[in-house]
C-alpha cells in the first residue's frame, strides 16, 4: 500500500516545494517508486523546481475532470526512473479539486507508486486542505521565525482534526518537524529560534534541520533538487531527514555552527 | 574559553522574547475558549441593553477590549455614563 506524504507549513516561503522536490527525489533515489503531486492550483511551481516545466501538457484538473488520464499527465524525471511529477493546473479554478476527485486519482496512484508526496500550496484553503485530508504522514516545514512557527502550529490543529485520519478515529497523522534555514550561527547569538524553542513549541519528533545555505537558490534556479548536491549542507541535510523517514538512526547535523580558530578562543556562543 | 560573553550579554539576542510570545499565542490559539472574535460583539451589545434599563447611553458609550498575557485575559469594559441622570422616559416590558 502506498504511503501518502504530505509536505505542508500554512505559512508560504518557507520552504515545502523545496522539500517535496528534494524529498520525493531521495525517496526515489533510494529505490521507492514515488510520484510527487503539485496542489498549488493556479499557482503551480513545482515544475519549474524540478526542470520540467516544458513538458507539462496535463495536469491535476485534467485528470479530475477525466479529460486526461493519469498515464498522460504523469511526468517522468529525467534524473530518476522512480520518480514522476503530477503538476498543477495553472489556469484552472481550485475550486474544481473536488474531495472525490482527488481520492480517486489517489486510489489510482496508489496502484502503481509506493509513496506519494502532496506538495501543499499556502494558506489554509482547499489545496491546502485537499493536499492534507488523505495523508498517513505529515512533514510540516517551519523557518525559525514567530510567523512560521504561529503557522506550523494552526496546521497541526488542522492535521489533527480536518484529515481524513481524524474523522475516521483512525490512528492519526504522523507528524515530522522539518525546519529549514537554520543559521546556527544566529542562534548562538540568541537572535534566532533555536531548535529546541521550535520543538518545544511545536511538540512534533524532529525529522531535521536544513541550515541555510546559497545551494539552494543555485539548484532552485537549475531546476535541479538541492538533494542532488550531496557536497552541500542543505543536500546532505535532506538526504540525511530521508533516510530518518525511512527509520535509519542518523544524527542530526548542522545544528550547531563551525567554529574558527578565533571564535573558539573568543566565544562564538555556546551549543 | 567565553569570557567574552559577559561583554556580549549587554546586546541580548531576541530569540528569546520570539519563544516567549509564541509560547503564549500558540497557547490560546489551540484553547476553544480562545475566539474572542466570536463573542465579543454580542457581549457589548448585551451590555449596552442592560445599562440601557437604566439609564440612556449610546453604543459606541461601551468600549470593550481584550488583552491576553501569559495565564489570563484580561476583558476591559469602559461605559461611559452620560453627565446628567436622564431616566429612560418610558420603562420596558
Amino acid at each position: 500500500m502506498a504511503k501518502i506524504v504530505v509536505v505542508t507549513s500554512g505559512k508560504g516561503g518557507v520552504g515545502k516545494t523545496t522539500t517535496s522536490a528534494s524529498f520525493a527525489t531521495g525517496l526515489a533515489m533510494r529505490g521507492h517508486k514515488t510520484v510527487v503531486i503539485d496542489f498549488d492550483v493556479g499557482l503551480r511551481n513545482l515544475d519549474l523546481i524540478m526542470n520540467c516545466e516544458r513538458r507539462v501538457v496535463y495536469d491535476l484538473i485534467n485528470v479530475i475532470k477525466e479529460e486526461a488520464t493519469l498515464k498522460q499527465a504523469l511526468i517522468k524525471d529525467k534524473r530518476c526512473d522512480n520518480l514522476f511529477i503530477l503538476p498543477a493546473s495553472q489556469t484552472r479554478d481550485k475550486d474544481t479539486l473536488t474531495m472525490e476527485g482527488v481520492q480517486r486519482v489517489l486510489n489510482e496512484l496508489a496502484h502503481d507508486f509506493d509513496m506519494i508526496v502532496c506538495d501543499s500550496p499556502a494558506g489554509i484553503e482547499r489545496g491546502a486542505l485537499m493536499a492534507l485530508y488523505f495523508a498517513d504522514e505529515a512533514i510540516v516545514v517551519t523557518n525559525p521565525e514567530v510567523s512560521s512557527v504561529r503557522d506550523s502550529d494552526r496546521i497541526l490543529g488542522i492535521l489533527q482534526s480536518k484529515s481524513l485520519r481524524a474523522e475516521t478515529g483512525e490512528e492519526p497523522i504522523k507528524e515530522h518537524l522539518l525546519l529549514t534555514r537554520y543559521d546556527p550561527t544566529r542562534v548562538s547569538t540568541g537572535q534566532m529560534l533555536s531548535v529546541e524553542d521550535v520543538q518545544e513549541i511545536l511538540a512534533i519528533p524532529l525529522l531535521g534541520v536544513i541550515p541555510e545555505s546559497k545551494t539552494v537558490l543555485h539548484a532552485s534556479n537549475e531546476g535541479v533538487p538541492v538533494i542532488w548536491n550531496a557536497e552541500s549542507a542543505a543536500g546532505a541535510a535532506y538526504s540525511d531527514a530521508v533516510a530518518r523517514f525511512l527509520g535509519e538512526q542518523i544524527e542530526h547535523r548542522f545544528i550547531t555552527e563551525k567554529k574558527g580558530f578565533f571564535k573558539r578562543m573568543f566565544g562564538g556562543g555556546s551549543k | 574559553m567565553r569570557f567574552l560573553d559577559y561583554f556580549r550579554s549587554k546586546n541580548k539576542g531576541t530569540a528569546s522574547i520570539a519563544k516567549e510570545r509564541l509560547q503564549i499565542i500558540v497557547a490560546h490559539e489551540r484553547s476553544d475558549t480562545s475566539k474572542p472574535a466570536d463573542y465579543i460583539g454580542q457581549l457589548q451589545q448585551d451590555i449596552v441593553e442592560v445599562i440601557r434599563k437604566y439609564v440612556n447611553i449610546a453604543q459606541e458609550d461601551v468600549i470593550v477590549s481584550l488583552d491576553r498575557s501569559d495565564s489570563c485575559s484580561v476583558l476591559e469594559l469602559n461605559v461611559t455614563l452620560p453627565d446628567h441622570y436622564q431616566p429612560r422616559e418610558q420603562k420596558s416590558a
